[in-house]
């Protein structure tokens, strides 16, 4: 962890309360796809944790849904401005448990994390296919990107606006894969788990206190003890979880 | 040059600055930043006799000046906390620590203070009477003049090392609470613990927090956390670790002159994690601002005229 302050390159609206924000600076404390970074909003006591999307070239990218005041606050911050940020927070995926045919599942706010975790898949010398989930085409990003990066992409929407109509299982039954990675709710998850016949890890999200070990506030329970979401997680294997 | 130290029961503190307990956990994931041995000391998360997971999540709330938290105490229990915890501290905190300890009864209280009081690394043994979060003790012990009495009165026969006792801010006279404590033979008061509070999400409803009641810390505790250490320092004579709120080297000097003699600092590590280190490091400045040439000199100056 490293608490650094880089400069704001870009905040833009992507898709139906989804923003992409850049932020240039030096970023080498994200070792890992699946980490976070921690935010201090001004106006908001506690930091908010948002998971990393891309980090290249000196260039952080999250996305991140306004999901309350501290994630309204953030959308309306400009270019120019600097940010309090905790970098490199969590543990991360494991990229080496991968295989040939890694299968990436994200639903909704848990799809950016699954683009860097792609790339980094792809210069690791797999094919990975990703299966992206949203309830309705407004909601739908990052497409074209997953594509890019050499990912063979379906895209599914709840309300069969876009995309192949239903949940992300309504695909990931007829795939073949070697490995699994998914983020997004709980939810899906627990669809997911029914649904997968590979091995795999889940990234999961819980309201934190601190984000870097200390408070205790996002603790859970696994097979293997307890866990700090945001320290001994935000990933967790498939089989420690408890569900 | 500025002298930052101070006594708590005959330990002299390179200065008064000490993360509180629950907010520095063992010190670990701090001293992965910086060299932690610039601090007073701090008190390690409260450690109870048998391992607790805690309390249902979400844990935690945030509050325009502050947070509530639920943890529930969670910790990997005394035996652990001695053979693991501790010579691992050892690597990386050369100072003695204050050992933060909670108990569902009076005899829990008695084995962790036998236990902990044997270990040579503790500086001060913090008797949790003031935890909000859990069911058993914790802050029902610390609302009676009669328990805290007792409790002390008990460890005093089984310990060699300092007894304080952490207070809660829920009660109605912390003055006579205070007072039991040095009645029963404390030999100092920290306070003060969270305040109990709640916050409803309009979305959902429902309480944010599992366990819906919590116990609110951060900035906005401050002036209620001075204004408790301000009237006990008033009625004891054993020395009193004021915390609560405090974020910045001025709330300690602030803290100082209300009546403490060393000041935690909790809820200000979790949002920024350099803050205690940030404030060790501002403060020769602040005192030399306000004409201060010893820290000790100041304890209580609140209180003159």
């Amino acid at each position: 962890m490293e608490r650094i302050f880089p400069k704001v390159t870009g905040n833009a609206k992507i898709a139906e309360n989804t923003y992409e924000m850049r932020l240039s600076g030096d970023f080498s404390s994200i070792t890992a796809p699946g980490q976070f970074v921690n935010f201090a909003v001004e106006g908001c006591y506690l930091r908010r944790p948002i998971s990393v999307c891309d980090v290249e070239n000196g260039i952080l990218t999250v996305v991140y849904k306004t999901v309350g005041k501290g994630t309204e606050i953030m959308s309306r911050i400009r270019p120019g401005e600097t940010m309090d940020v905790l970098s490199g927070l969590g543990n991360g995926y494991d990229v080496g448990a991968g295989g040939k045919r890694p299968l990436l599942i994200g639903g909704g706010a848990g799809v950016p994390p699954m683009y860097m975790l792609c790339k980094a898949l792809v210069r690791a010398g797999a094919r990975p296919v990703a299966v992206l989930g949203f309830n309705s085409r407004n909601e739908v990003f990052y497409e074209d990107e997953f594509k890019a990066a050499g990912a063979e992409t379906h895209v599914t929407t709840v309300d069969g606006s876009y995309g192949i109509k239903g949940y992300v299982t309504d695909v990931i039954g007829k795939l073949d894969y070697t490995y699994f990675y998914a983020c997004g709710p709980e939810a899906m998850f627990k669809a997911v788990e029914k649904t997968v016949k590979s091995d795999g890890e889940y990234s999961f999200e819980e309201r934190m206190g601190c984000g870097f070990g200390a408070c205790m506030g996002c603790s859970c329970k696994t097979k293997y003890g307890s866990k700090r979401i945001c320290k001994d997680g935000p990933v967790l294997k498939r089989g420690e979880i408890i569900w | 040059m500025v002298d930052t130290k101070v006594t708590l029961s005959g330990w002299e503190l390179d200065n008064p600055v000490i993360p509180a307990s629950g907010t520095f956990g063992y010190g670990k994931e701090f001293a992965e930043l910086y060299d932690i041995n610039i601090l007073g000391t701090f008190s390690f998360k409260g450690t109870t006799v048998e391992p607790r997971f805690g309390n249902p999540t979400p844990r935690i709330a945030e509050c325009p000046a502050g947070i509530i938290n639920s943890i529930g105490l969670q910790n990997p229990g005394m035996e652990h906390v001695i053979s693991e915890e501790l010579p691992e501290m050892k690597k990386y905190f050369g100072k003695k620590v204050i050992a933060n300890l909670g108990g569902a009864n009076i005899d829990e209280y008695a084995r962790l203070a036998e236990a902990f009081g044997k270990e040579e690394q503790v500086g001060i043994l913090e008797i949790n009477v003031s935890c909000p979060n859990v069911k058993d003790g914790g802050m029902a012990h610390g609302t009676s003049c009669e328990n805290v009495y007792n409790i002390v009165k008990r460890l005093k026969s089984v310990t060699e090392k300092p007894v304080y006792m952490k207070l809660t801010p829920n009660v109605t006279d912390i003055v006579s609470v205070a007072k039991a404590c040095e009645d029963g033979g404390a030999d100092g008061i920290s306070l003060i613990n969270t305040m109990t509070g709640m916050r409803v999400d309009l979305k959902s409803k429902k309480p944010v927090v599992a366990n819906k009641i919590a116990g609110y810390s951060g900035k906005g505790v401050f002036p209620v956390a001075l204004r408790m250490v301000y009237q006990v320092y008033e009625a004891v004579k054993i020395p009193i670790i004021g915390m609560g709120g405090v974020s910045c080297a001025e709330d300690v000097v602030e803290m100082m002159l209300a009546g403490a003699s060393a000041v935690g600092v909790g809820t200000a590590n979790l949002i920024n994690p350099y803050a205690s280190k940030e404030i060790v490091e501002a403060l020769p400045a602040v005192m030399e601002k306000y004409g201060i040439n010893s820290l000790k000199d100041i304890i209580g100056g609140a209180h003159n005229g």
